[in-house]
């Protein structure tokens, strides 16, 4: 007779249980994310990059002008080269900006506006945007264990990269990563459908999310496409149709107007030039250094080597080529390589459609369009920071790579902040992550032999070597040496990653 | 040597034991904990020690090398000594566990072995997950939360400075910035003299000569990455983007080499003294590295606060380890940094002084500490002793009473009851200055007494809060400012009266708000007001206070009334202007509802600190030499 009820009782036990963990775990998570936003509250009158101006001027410019002149105008400079749904976003934005200070969005005399009204405003969008990103994490990270639970928010939550970039440096990284996340999250969890519906809205919020394209395609073909010819098309038209329906909702209106191909233009500027003004610690670096130094061997070899008339930066001016020696680089090539790099973890993700590795191959496809593509920032290396953040608590192995690659990656930020009243903050940044994933990690993972070593004694050597370059460099000659490291080291781990 | 070995073997013991028994271990994680460091210590100790390696080498293989005794007696002996080893090792265990941390893993797989309830198992996954955090040695949490303290700073000092852009007097930047331009410049005989190259008038040095070196070296390191900040005459009013940088790092790096390292050592002196309790260190370093008031007025505002206040943490380490000449020593120097540190000074004083009493020679113990405190004076003043003009010179520079009982809207007696008594126009400034002096001395008398009568570390703290909040209370010339004195041994004190600290600390940013608001650092303001609450609602961070569950209903609604009092004041200082008739009516209103508290808190302190030397045990106990 009481067996039922003590059974009520017990489930009824484990609801509040479960109940009172989940307001612990949102109770704590909002306290990461506040102290990390009083944090980015003291950062505001910090340095910020031209792409504040940038982001200004979208603002009054999706406020002024309908929207069949959103691709045109050419105001400012910094002209809209980003997909519809940022616009639209903008747009929303804007209808708070006007009411706190009209001048934010005013096309013509806000340009270069740098009243305290406009900084505040903006940088508090930024922050009032992050929270996509906690919400992603919550959706991650509500069923882990506690420890991995913290390591992770500190990961992401405290992301130094999040903090210079968006924060600093100013961009929407923060907001966009945690659709990201959103969308692996639902991956992770098998809702294949939302996952998708979710990756196609990120596309047409940021198009250089696309990278992993491929990997979500094959990923999502041979996962959620499954079950018989007929059943595995349905889904597939589903998926069709839920993809087209959401690239209808942002390229729409402008197809409406017949404007797709200068929308495209806008935002594919492949004449803006191989490298970023910044070089983004990639293999291009390492190609134009060997450029450089074959031009010099043969030089002096007494071969007659006419100099490039073309700059790096400067983009594709016709037919001349930047380069001394070594062939041409063309978009199509940086295509090509990059599908190349990819296709070893299309073939996985083809064999094997497997949730529990999304995560690291959309990071590991993100990772190659980082290391080959045509005009990468260096600000792309969060685009797999912060998913590789979810799964660095899986193991030691993952955890020592992560430790690694963040550190790298995090430096290779430093050159945006290149003004000295910042100098310390970066710095001291990147030290206070360093010791919170060491102390971090090696408590999650001493049970493993090489007890709370996160990393290996070449790696310290690597390590120690960045310390080195940093405290000997003044100006730029040693950064080059060093970003061509960067790249080489984050191939290695990369590839390690995707051995795993 | 086979005393020591046997006394490992019985750590490793008690480690199986614990290992082997999970239900001791689940009736007490922390206790656990303990086991485990100490064994990692003395296994990491004796790899150190050459004759032991192989003894180490093998940790199962102990029971060979201890054959000479038998089981029967190990057992009795495990028995007997179990607890008295276990607290004698705690007493010995030094704080810092440096390189692998001990594993707590196997705990885990233990309790999946074991059948615990769910429950048990999330709460105790709930501690190994924060102990890195927060269980560890001190080194990891301390460098984390300094870090993060570092950091906090940084971006306070992005922000405006007390008299930015505002000629001609400019504000405490300006007159920092002067001091390092006079004494870069002009010889030290002329830095406390009124000369045609020394315009005492254009803030004229007003600190001991401590400050004076300090401005001298900072000023040195000025003149050599930017030589025009400090030209004699020309830099006045300097403002240049990389002036203002080095300015601003000057401060951080004071910090960061007095004012941490200070922590650090009281850190360790007080994780010594709770018996290895080390759960909420990173709680108690937050609070006392991220004190808003602290930051907000030598990285905003623009001081050096962190020097002397650094100097005093010092000393309190001192004290508390038995170094009673350290202290003495430390505690003159912040002296000669600040004359403001007087405001610790009965405390030290009678502290010590009651210490010396109860030791059989008491004169030379006296005459010891005497000679310390004399030859540091006459070491920092030593330019300045060749004449007896100079030293007066340099000391009516120091006492500024021309200056006026209060300035602006301290919340303070003097400042606080001028609202019904205009002291100023019925007194003149000598007979204020006496009556000043009788209140002080008045209010800090009983604490000094306990002192003298029966001296121990734990009243100690409270008398330095005691007399320093008395000071701030009824002392001559006080400003806004000094509320960090008092604010600093509250902060040490937040394990014990976290409740206490952290309402003092939101009054005492109350009551510099109008301050902070002239110098535009509402945004840090804010920022820091945040960051202060939420480190100390942390999760897990603060110590239990049982007290908090038995408040009575009145007090909840008091203190709840009081927050929404202070939010609304926030409001309605920076939103409505006042009546022109009272052009200070808000500034008055905020000193008297500060004043209120600081008395609350004084009362508070002074019962508490009566409560715990009356208690039979306490601070009596002090050995016989």
């Amino acid at each position: 007779m009481t067996q039922p009820n003590q059974e009520k009782q017990q489930l009824k036990d484990k609801h509040t249980q479960l109940q009172n963990s989940r307001r612990h775990i949102i109770k704590d998570l909002i306290w990461f994310s506040l102290i990390a936003t009083f944090f980015k509250a003291l950062l505001i009158p910090a340095y910020h990059s031209t792409d504040f101006e940038v982001h200004r001027n979208w603002l009054a410019l999706t406020h002024t002008l309908p929207l069949s002149q959103w691709y045109i105008d050419e105001t400012s400079p910094w002209t809209l080269d980003y997909p519809p749904f940022f616009a639209y976003f903008e747009r929303f934005l804007s209808l708070f900006a006007s009411l706190v200070d009209p001048a934010i969005t005013d096309l013509y005399n806000g340009l270069n506006y740098k009243a305290p009204s406009v900084i505040i405003f903006q940088r508090l969008s930024v922050m009032a945007s992050d929270t996509v990103l906690v919400y992603s994490i919550y959706m991650l990270t509500k069923n882990m264990e506690l420890r991995k639970r913290f390591m992770i928010w500190v990961l992401v939550v405290w992301s130094p990269g999040l903090l210079i970039v968006d924060h600093v440096h100013f961009q929407y990284n923060g907001f966009l990563l945690g659709i990201l996340l959103l969308s692996l999250g639902s991956l992770q969890k098998g809702n294949d459908l939302t996952g998708g519906f979710i990756f196609a809205v990120l596309l047409c919020f940021k198009h250089l999310f696309a990278v992993a394209g491929p990997v979500y395609f094959v990923y999502l073909f041979r996962h959620y496409c499954r079950g018989g010819i007929l059943r595995g098309f349905g889904k597939l038209v589903t998926m069709g149709t839920v993809v087209v329906g959401v690239f209808m909702m942002a390229y729409g209106p402008f197809a409406y107007y017949g404007q797709m191909k200068q929308v495209l233009q806008r935002m594919f500027p492949f004449g803006r030039g191989l490298c970023h003004a910044y070089w983004a610690p990639n293999f291009w670096v390492f190609y134009i250094i060997s450029d450089k130094v074959l031009a010099f061997v043969f030089t002096k070899l007494g071969f007659h080597i006419l100099p490039p008339t073309a700059s790096f930066t400067g983009g594709l001016v016709g037919d001349s080529s930047p380069f001394a020696i070594l062939p041409m680089i063309t978009p199509s090539v940086t295509f090509a390589l990059v599908l190349l790099a990819i296709s070893p973890c299309l073939v996985k993700a083809w064999r094997n459609p497997d949730p529990k590795m999304i995560v690291r191959q959309v990071a590991y496809a993100y990772t190659c369009g980082f290391l080959f593509g045509w005009h990468v920032h260096e600000k792309a290396s969060l685009h797999f920071l912060i998913p590789l953040a979810i799964v660095s608590t899986e193991s030691n192995e993952d955890a020592r790579h992560y430790f690694i690659l963040s550190i790298v990656s995090v430096y290779s930020l430093f050159p945006l902040l290149y003004e000295a009243q910042e100098y310390p903050i970066k710095v001291v940044l990147l030290l206070l992550h360093v010791a919170l994933m060491w102390f971090g990690f090696s408590s999650q993972f001493t049970d493993s032999k090489n007890g709370g070593g996160v990393s290996r004694w070449i790696e310290k050597i690597y390590l120690v070597g960045i310390l080195g370059v940093e405290t000997t460099h003044n100006g730029g000659a040693f950064e080059d040496a060093l970003d061509d490291m960067d790249g080489v080291c984050e191939e290695c781990s990369m590839e390690r990653e995707l051995r795993r | 040597m086979v005393q020591l070995l046997s006394v490992v073997l019985l750590y490793l013991q008690i480690g199986r034991r614990g290992q082997t028994h999970p239900k001791m271990k689940l009736s007490s994680t922390v206790m656990k904990i303990d086991e485990g460091e100490i064994i990692e210590e003395h296994v990491s100790a004796l790899k150190g020690d050459d004759g032991n390696k192989d003894l180490t080498g093998d940790v199962t293989g102990w029971d060979c090398k201890a054959e000479q005794r038998t089981r029967e007696e190990s057992e009795r002996l495990r028995l007997q000594e179990l607890p008295v080893l276990t607290g004698a090792t705690r007493i010995n265990n030094t704080c810092f566990i440096p390189g692998p941390l001990p594993s707590i893993v196997v705990d885990s797989n233990e309790m999946k072995k074991s059948r615990v309830t769910k429950a048990v198992k999330v709460e105790v996954n709930n501690k190994n997950a924060r102990w890195w955090l927060t269980n560890t040695g001190i080194s990891a949490p301390f460098f984390c939360v300094s870090l993060f303290a570092i950091l906090v700073r940084m971006g306070v000092s992005l922000h405006p400075y007390s008299g930015a852009g505002d000629p001609p007097k400019y504000g405490d930047f300006e007159a920092q910035r002067h001091w390092m331009e006079i004494t870069t410049n002009l010889p030290v005989n002329e830095w406390y003299q009124n000369t045609t190259k020394n315009d005492l008038s254009y803030w004229g040095l007003d600190y001991p000569p401590l400050t004076a070196y300090q401005s001298y070296v900072h000023g040195l390191v000025l003149k050599f990455f930017h030589p025009e900040s400090v030209l004699l005459y020309t830099s006045r009013g300097h403002e240049s983007y990389f002036g203002k940088l080095l300015m601003r790092w000057t401060v951080l790096t004071s910090d960061i080499l007095i004012f941490f390292p200070a922590i650090l050592w009281l850190i360790v002196v007080f994780a010594d003294q709770s018996k290895g309790d080390k759960r909420n260190i990173a709680w108690h370093v937050a609070m006392i590295v991220v004190n808003p008031c602290l930051i907000l007025i030598d990285h905003g505002h623009f001081q050096y606060n962190c020097i002397s206040l650094g100097l005093t943490v010092g000393a309190v380490a001192a004290v508390l380890s038995d170094k009673d000449l350290v202290s003495s020593f430390l505690f003159s120097l912040a002296l000669n940094h600040k004359q403001m540190s007087a405001y610790y000074a009965p405390a030290f004083f009678s502290y010590l002084l009651g210490k010396c009493l109860k030791r059989r020679n008491t004169l030379l113990e006296v005459s010891k500490l005497g000679m310390i405190v004399i030859g540091t004076f006459a070491l920092v003043w030593w330019p300045y002793l060749h004449s007896r003009v100079a030293v007066l010179e340099v000391l009516s520079r120091l006492a500024p009473f021309e200056r006026g009982l209060y300035e602006d809207y301290v919340a303070n007696f003097w400042c606080t009851t001028s609202v019904l008594i205009k002291w100023k126009r019925l007194f003149t400034t000598q007979s204020l200055k006496l009556f000043c002096l009788f209140m002080t001395v008045c209010s800090c008398l009983p604490s000094m007494i306990l002192q003298i009568r029966a001296p121990s570390t734990r009243t100690f703290l409270y008398g330095l809060l005691n007399s320093s909040l008395s000071f701030y209370l009824f002392s001559f010339q006080v400003h806004e400012k000094s509320i960090l004195l008092p604010l600093l041994p509250a902060s040490i004190l937040a394990m014990e009266e976290p409740f206490v600290f952290q309402w003092f600390t939101q009054f005492a940013l109350l009551s510099m708000f109008p301050l902070l608001c002239r110098d535009k650092l509402l945004l840090p303001y804010i920022a820091l007001y945040g960051i202060f609450i939420l480190i100390y609602y942390a999760p897990n961070g603060k110590p239990d206070t049982p007290k908090a569950r038995f408040w009575s209903r009145m007090t909840l609604f008091f203190v709840g009334f009081l927050l929404f009092l202070s939010f609304v004041l926030h409001i309605v200082y920076l939103t409505i202007n006042p009546p022109k008739k009272y052009p200070f009516l808000f500034e008055a209103i905020i000193m008297l509802l500060c004043f209120s508290q600081f008395v609350f808190v004084a009362v508070y302190t002074n019962w508490k600190q009566w409560f715990l030397s009356m208690k039979p045990g306490i601070g009596r106990e002090k050995k016989q030499v």
